[in-house]
């Protein structure tokens, strides 16, 4: 089955669903996912032909023969332990009993049951008509994280963990998450994805993030699917005057991962932060693409991604920057580096600067390259034998990108996340 | 800046300026049928008493174009063009085969004088030649056909062949079947397979083993009759340990109509040769309303088949409406070196879309890329550029640098670099920056007395040494005073 034929297998799935999907007797919603569904039923997946899809194929996917659940999974699931509030989907969805959201200084529930209030802001930023990917997951989503930060309401720290299990039939999901933090209100959220190993499922998240004036939103992902696992994941931000929004993206795990950030700057001193590690071990694709809109004066974007790869791996790093007329005195700065450990692994970077205000500082910058020999040479005539010496040039190239995330438990499992990755490559070689 | 000043600048300078080439010649002129068809192919074929092979070749080549779309996937903008409504082959009706330049047409030598262009001999030792200098070979193209060689005995003695290349298909006919479609093959893409059907004139030039080239090649390129596509196809092989410096200079008339331009360039170089392509493009940009102007859809490639083999790019493009061409080198043979160096200016309603493409496949092959991009008015410049590491390029190194330089606010700098590296051992770099021209630069030189526009010159020129340092001496004067005049009046 090619990714075409897999294609049309979502569609037939939203015909027999239609009915029963959350939110099937509201009409603004009913349309938003019919309309949804003409798109992807036109666009299909996207194929290498498209410009944005290069160096990544989605046939896998249409091979896979995925299905999105019918029933919601009520058995006990492993979970790593907990460090702070946290809201759980199992297989995409909801788990009302396994989640910590009480007593939170703010607003987090599940957009399944909250449908009824979104209309307006669900679809606003994801843009359906023209993604074939937000078009799946706007056919097909079936619940989400709705979170809200009132103004000037500091939101501290919140899990955002989503379990998959492993199932007879490959599953689909595509949850759709929607965060809003109103004018200088502040939240950090600590996502993870991961998987029941060897289960292989289709992750396909969407997130609409809007942050008001001076809010601030620091978003890490750690994502550690199950090495059978495909994960699409697409962020659409909205940033105003004066917010900040961070984003730290770990790629890990996943057969094929696909993580497309899309962020406005739409008032003038906002800030936009995208940095993130790649870590591609054997047999993974991970592809990391960026979309920075600078619509409005005065804001600047930082970006560092830093992918290593080992054994027969293909990294992709795509990074576009686009400096609107009215974006006078942007700063812009992006840098990906690559490091190839192994002889078959293959990277591929296209960074792309387009650039439509002349008071601008851009610049970019992309390497690829192997473990220095001095270096490696130096290590081991101190007596430091070669894995240690390995792994030790590989944290110290990784930690320009660590280093741009303070202190504290993002940090944290961070850290912990990369060691877990090495290790676990050491055990394979 | 004021942006409206500065457009309303830009436009009068233009006018007050005008095209300084801008005028065209009355010669008789002899043209193909308007049209582009089968017997269009066999027609141009004809007229230039041509092999049954080569007919074949193009005849190939045309079936091929046919079934092509025409690409799209530039930034540049543009109305569809028509082909069936040019004229494919056009000569000067006076047939000529000069033995010498007293031969050639006065009206043509006139045309040439007006340009600038150092066809008399005397007139260039006398004049720019610096002593000491080996003189320059000129193989000037006038609309389609070469009209005269100057320096072909001195360069007959070393065994150097350079001629038109539709004599070097009579003269040499095996060196030509041997290399001609061998680096852009005839269905390489939309209008390299055009220029396959329809190409009627250009240089081929032949260096053999050992021979180092004792002068510049040069090639001045013109295109002069209204509604003729210009598709030259230029041959170059550097045998064994030999070496080349070629030049290619274009200006071209005032027209109206928007003229396409699809030449194909294909280097050889073999085992330890090494050349060097030069172009100054200066051809038509329309007017500061964007109207007219010439297509310049070019393919050139390089192939550095043979170990140790260098092939070096230096483009300075002023020049066009629209530039769309990325000179490329494929890197086989083991420690070929590939290297681009660019200057490109987009003003007015300029588009320019280049860059390169280094393809690494033999194993310590090294690239560098130096593209210096300058846009004013609503120009629109991209740098595209792609770096190929294959798994057996052990050892390979690029080193690419794209800088942009804005003046004013209506105008775009864009770079898209593609990196695809497979090999571990080898290492590529990119970095790319985007500016303008700072305040305090220019506060520094008007504070010593500079005009606003001779600080912008001086500065631009700062900005391009990199690029305009790899050119030669002659090439490199003209070049500074062209971006000069590129860029009159972008600054209010």
């Amino acid at each position: 089955m090619n990714a075409v034929s897999g294609a049309a297998r979502f569609s037939h799935r939203f015909e027999g669903l239609r009915e029963r999907l959350p939110g099937a007797r509201l009409p603004w919603l009913t349309a938003l996912r019919d309309g949804a569904a003409a798109t992807f039923a036109t666009l299909g997946f996207p194929t290498r032909r498209a410009e944005a899809w290069k160096y990544t194929d989605l046939a896998p996917i249409g091979d896979a023969g995925f299905d999105e659940p019918l029933t919601l999974l009520e058995g006990s699931v492993a979970l790593p332990p907990a460090g702070a509030a946290r809201a759980v989907f199992v297989d995409g969805r909801f788990r009302a009993d396994l989640a910590t959201l009480d007593g939170l200084a703010f607003s987090a529930r599940s957009l399944a049951g909250a449908l009824d209030e979104v209309e307006g802001p669900l679809g606003a930023l994801a843009q359906p008509a023209r993604d074939a990917m937000a078009a799946l997951n706007t056919m097909l989503f079936e619940d989400g994280l709705l979170i809200d930060v009132q103004d000037g309401v500091d939101g501290g720290v919140l899990e955002l963990l989503s379990v998959a299990t492993a199932s007879e039939r490959p599953q689909a999901f595509h949850p759709r998450h929607l965060i809003r933090l109103g004018r200088g209100a502040s939240l950090t959220i600590i996502e993870t994805a991961m998987g029941t190993a060897g289960a292989a499922y289709l992750h396909n998240p969407v997130f609409e993030i809007g942050l008001e004036e001076d809010a601030r939103l620091t978003h890490g992902r750690l994502q550690q699917e199950s090495r059978a696992g495909f994960h699409l994941s697409t962020i659409y931000a909205r940033v105003a005057g004066g917010a900040v929004y961070d984003n730290f993206t770990l790629n890990a795990g996943a057969r094929l991962v696909r993580n497309e950030i899309h962020v406005a700057l739409t008032g003038p001193k906002g800030a936009c932060h995208m940095n993130g590690a790649q870590l591609i071990g054997d047999g993974q694709h991970a592809d990391t693409a960026t979309v920075l809109d600078h619509a409005a004066p005065d804001c600047a974007s930082r970006q560092t991604y830093k992918t290593v790869l080992a054994g027969r791996a293909r990294g992709v790093f795509q990074g576009r920057i686009h400096v609107h007329q009215a974006a006078q005195r942007t700063d812009g700065y992006q840098m990906n580096q690559a490091l190839l450990l192994s002889e078959d692994a293959e990277m591929d970077s296209k960074p792309q600067l387009e650039i439509y205000a002349d008071d601008v500082k851009c610049s970019h910058g992309a390497t690829v390259g192997a473990l220095d020999a001095d270096q490696m040479f130096y290590l081991r005539a101190r007596g430091i034998p070669e894995p240690a010496a390995k792994a030790m040039l590989v944290e110290a190239f990784l930690i320009e990108a660590v280093e741009q995330l303070p202190e504290g438990l993002l940090r944290e499992r961070l850290t912990d996340a990369i060691a877990g990755w090495w290790q676990g490559q050491e055990a394979a070689a | 800046m004021a942006a409206v000043t500065e457009t309303i600048d830009t436009v009068n300078a233009v006018n007050d300026g005008g095209y300084k080439y801008g005028f065209s010649t009355d010669i008789e002129m002899e043209f193909a049928p308007k049209g582009l068809n089968e017997d269009t192919v066999r027609y141009i074929s004809a007229q230039k008493n041509e092999p049954e092979w080569l007919l074949e070749w193009r005849l190939r080549a045309f079936a091929v174009w046919k079934t092509m779309e025409e690409p799209r996937w530039s930034s540049a903008k543009y109305p569809p063009i028509d082909y069936q409504d040019a004229y494919y082959y056009a000569a000067p009706k006076e047939k000529i085969g000069p033995k010498s330049l007293d031969e050639v047409d006065p009206e043509l030598l006139r045309t040439y004088e007006k340009l600038g262009i150092p066809l008399r001999e005397q007139e260039w030792l006398a004049g720019v030649q610096p002593e000491g200098r080996m003189p320059v070979a000129v193989d000037a193209v006038f609309d389609s056909v070469s009209v005269a060689t100057s320096y072909k005995d001195r360069l007959a003695k070393e065994g150097i062949i350079f001629c038109p290349i539709s004599e070097a298909v009579q003269e040499h006919p095996e060196l030509v079947r041997k290399y001609l479609g061998s680096v852009v093959p005839q269905g390489d893409n939309f209008f390299a397979a055009l220029n396959s059907a329809v190409f009627t004139d250009g240089s081929f030039v032949y260096i053999p083993k050992g021979v180092r080239c004792p002068m510049e090649l040069s090639t001045y390129f013109r295109i002069n009759a209204k509604s003729t596509g210009q598709f030259e196809r230029t041959l170059i092989i550097a045998d064994v340990g030999s070496q080349v410096s070629y030049l290619e200079g274009c200006t071209a008339p005032m027209r109206d109509e928007n003229q396409l331009h699809a030449a194909v360039v294909e280097l050889v170089a073999l085992d330890d040769a090494s050349i060097k392509y030069s172009t100054v493009q200066n051809w038509y940009p329309g007017d500061a309303n964007g109207k007219g102007g010439i297509y310049n859809f070019v393919t050139k490639r390089a192939a550095c088949r043979g170990k140790r083999s260098k092939v070096s790019w230096t483009q300075v493009e002023t020049g066009s409406a629209i530039t769309w061409k990325y000179p490329s080198c494929i890197l086989q043979g083991e420690d070929s070196v590939g290297e681009f160096y660019s200057v490109a200016i987009a003003n007015n309603w300029q588009q320019a879309d280049t860059g390169t493409k280094m393809i690494h496949i033999g194993a310590r092959t090294k690239s560098t890329i130096v593209s210096k991009g300058i846009s004013a008015g609503q120009g629109q410049n991209t740098y595209r550029g792609l770096v190929r590491i294959s798994p057996r390029a052990k050892g390979a190194r690029n080193f690419t640098q794209c800088d942009s330089l804005l003046i004013g606010d209506k105008c775009g700098a864009h770079t898209v670099p593609y990196i695809e590296n497979r090999c571990m051992t080898a290492k590529t770099e990119h970095e790319a920056t985007t500016s303008r021209i700072a305040e305090d630069q220019l506060f520094y030189c008007r504070q010593r007395g500079l005009s606003q526009e001779e600080a912008v010159g001086m500065i631009v020129n700062g900005f391009c040494r990199e690029v305009l340092k790899e050119l030669p001496m002659e090439f490199a004067v003209e070049a500074q005073k062209l971006l000069q005049i590129s860029l009159e009046g972008s600054v209010g």
